[in-house]
């Protein structure tokens, strides 16, 4: 169990995704998934070994240690990254179950399993918006324990059992720095790539909507044009009829008329 | 995920690319990220354990070593390598997008479509001709310049490519002056111009590709306008076109005449 997990699950998402959303998934795997595991996870390899305080009493380091990183950057990073994947998961368990629905009623109930159309469209939006929460709660959360994104070469620690304000140094703060600033970066694209998608999607269906609409208003105002029309010929023919009719009652009448005289 | 995955991602693109596409991604695989992976992070992977100041002051050590290495030569190249690899996707993504719509074509069961299964489809090799030649232009394009600047910055950063054996370091808290001894330095020096040489070689690789790329275009337009109208097919259909037309003038205007005569 690996990162090669969580690739070949979101492998498996690519199928079902928007362009948008399958450019997403290769900045996940390029920038954020493969940048952590070949160049981010060594820098911070050795943090507790290098980082040392300015004082011989035992202890004091390990606990200045735990106080500043409660949880240790990269960690979080490697949370973040399997939490934001795991949303896409519920759109392949909607195709998967719709899959299997079409099995066990042996018939096509859908154009295409795959097509994001439908409950598929809802699970989808809501995928996004979940992606993109959890993006921004993570940013939140790196901001507000490491009090930003910098990270200082020393930090003064004054916890027990350290006897004073200890001077305690990290290290290489410099490369840790850069690699959070990239970190906030792809994080800030992605969420950007979300939003664009979520409006792209919300947009297609309003116009699809609104077509579908558009077209029954006029297909119901044709039909009512040709019962008019039918209706008009109708009445029309019956209109004749009557105005022939009192011809030839004016002709009975002057026939009744010379028999009458004769 | 390590650098299979970038492989596998990669290998995909080496159908469509021209000749010397393909030897830069041979020169990429073997001399860049093999032995990145297979000796480069060895050399590197002690550099703070060993890089040891001549000072017992906490912390000196650690000041020293952020000061003169800000970002660690290993991950600038893993950096460079992810960097300079992205454009070739731009190209894999165009390639998937045109299978996808060949592939609509056929479900459409489109006449115009030759193929005759989707198998087919799935192992056509493209030419790069058209909207591909664009992408393909400006990702070796985009290649170049990040090079190029991942070059610059490693010389900028590093005052030139060589590894000094001993550096000065009066940084606080540093007492005074304090002698830092660097680990491994010419090792380390030798594989830096190892890899400076080999992203010129890719740098060189690419500025080809360019130039034959445009040379290819430039000589396709020439021919293009050189020769508009010699076309043997399109001059069989416009023979038989207007022998057409002319039987139907030939034919109406006999009818016109016999009804004149018959009338």
């Amino acid at each position: 169990m690996s990162w090669g997990f969580l690739r070949d699950l979101l492998s498996g998402v690519n199928k079902y995704s928007t362009g948008i959303g399958r450019i997403w998934i290769a900045i996940v795997f390029i920038f954020r998934l493969l940048v952590y595991a070949v160049a981010a996870e060594n820098v911070w390899k050795y943090e507790h070994n290098e980082f040392e305080c300015n004082t011989k009493q035992p202890g004091c380091e390990n606990v200045c240690f735990d106080h500043l990183f409660p949880v240790s950057q990269i960690r979080l990073w490697a949370l973040q990254l399997i939490i934001v994947s795991t949303p896409s998961l519920l759109v392949v368990f909607h195709v998967a179950y719709r899959e299997t629905r079409e099995k066990r009623h042996n018939q096509k109930l859908y154009k295409s399993p795959g097509k994001i159309d439908g409950g598929l469209l809802c699970t989808y939006l809501v995928s996004l918006i979940l992606k993109t929460g959890f993006e921004i709660v993570f940013l939140v959360l790196f901001y507000k324990l490491y009090n930003g994104f910098k990270v200082p070469h020393l930090v003064k620690c004054d916890m027990k059992p350290c006897p004073t304000a200890v001077d305690c140094y990290i290290s290489k703060p410099t490369e840790k720095m850069i690699f959070l600033y990239f970190l906030v970066a792809t994080s800030g694209l992605c969420i950007v790539l979300n939003l664009s998608e979520l409006s792209y999607l919300i947009f297609r269906y309003s116009i699809k909507c609104y077509l579908k609409r558009y077209i029954k208003k006029q297909q119901s105002s044709e039909s009512d044009c040709h019962k008019l029309r039918t209706i008009g010929h109708s009445r029309t023919a019956t209109a004749r009829q009557v105005h022939n009719s009192p011809s030839v009652l004016l002709n009975i009448q002057d026939k009744l008329e010379k028999n009458a005289a004769h | 995920m390590d650098w299979g995955a970038l492989q596998t991602i990669l290998g995909g693109v080496n159908k469509h690319s021209t000749s010397i596409g393909k030897i830069w991604l041979t020169v990429l695989f073997i001399f860049r990220i093999m032995i990145l992976v297979v000796a480069a992070e060895r050399v590197w992977g002690d550099e703070q354990d060993d890089f040891i100041c001549n000072t017992l002051q906490p912390g000196c050590k650690n000041v020293c070593y952020d000061h003169f290495f800000p970002i660690s030569h290993i991950r600038l190249w893993a950096l460079q390598l992810i960097f300079v690899s992205t454009p070739a996707l731009l190209v894999a993504m165009h390639v998937a997008y045109r299978r996808h719509e060949k592939k609509r074509q056929f479900r459409k069961g489109d006449q115009k479509c030759e193929y005759k299964d989707i198998e087919e489809i799935r192992t056509q090799k493209f030419r790069i001709e058209g909207s591909l030649w664009w992408t393909y232009t400006s990702s070796i394009f985009f290649r170049l310049v990040f090079e190029a600047v991942f070059m610059y910055a490693f010389y900028f950063m590093y005052d030139g490519f060589r590894m000094p054996r001993l550096m000065k370091c009066s940084a606080w808290p540093c007492p005074n002056t304090v002698d830092c001894f660097v680990s491994r330095p010419t090792e380390k020096t030798v594989f830096t111009i190892f890899m400076i040489a080999v992203s010129s070689i890719c740098i060189l690789l690419n500025v080809a590709e360019l130039c034959y790329l445009l040379a290819k275009f430039i000589l396709k337009r020439s021919r293009r306008a050189g020769n508009p109208k010699h076309h043997p097919n399109h001059e069989n259909k416009e023979e038989t076109k207007q022998n057409e037309m002319n039987e139907l003038i030939s034919d109406s205007c006999q009818n016109t005449v016999t009804g004149f005569s018959s009338s």
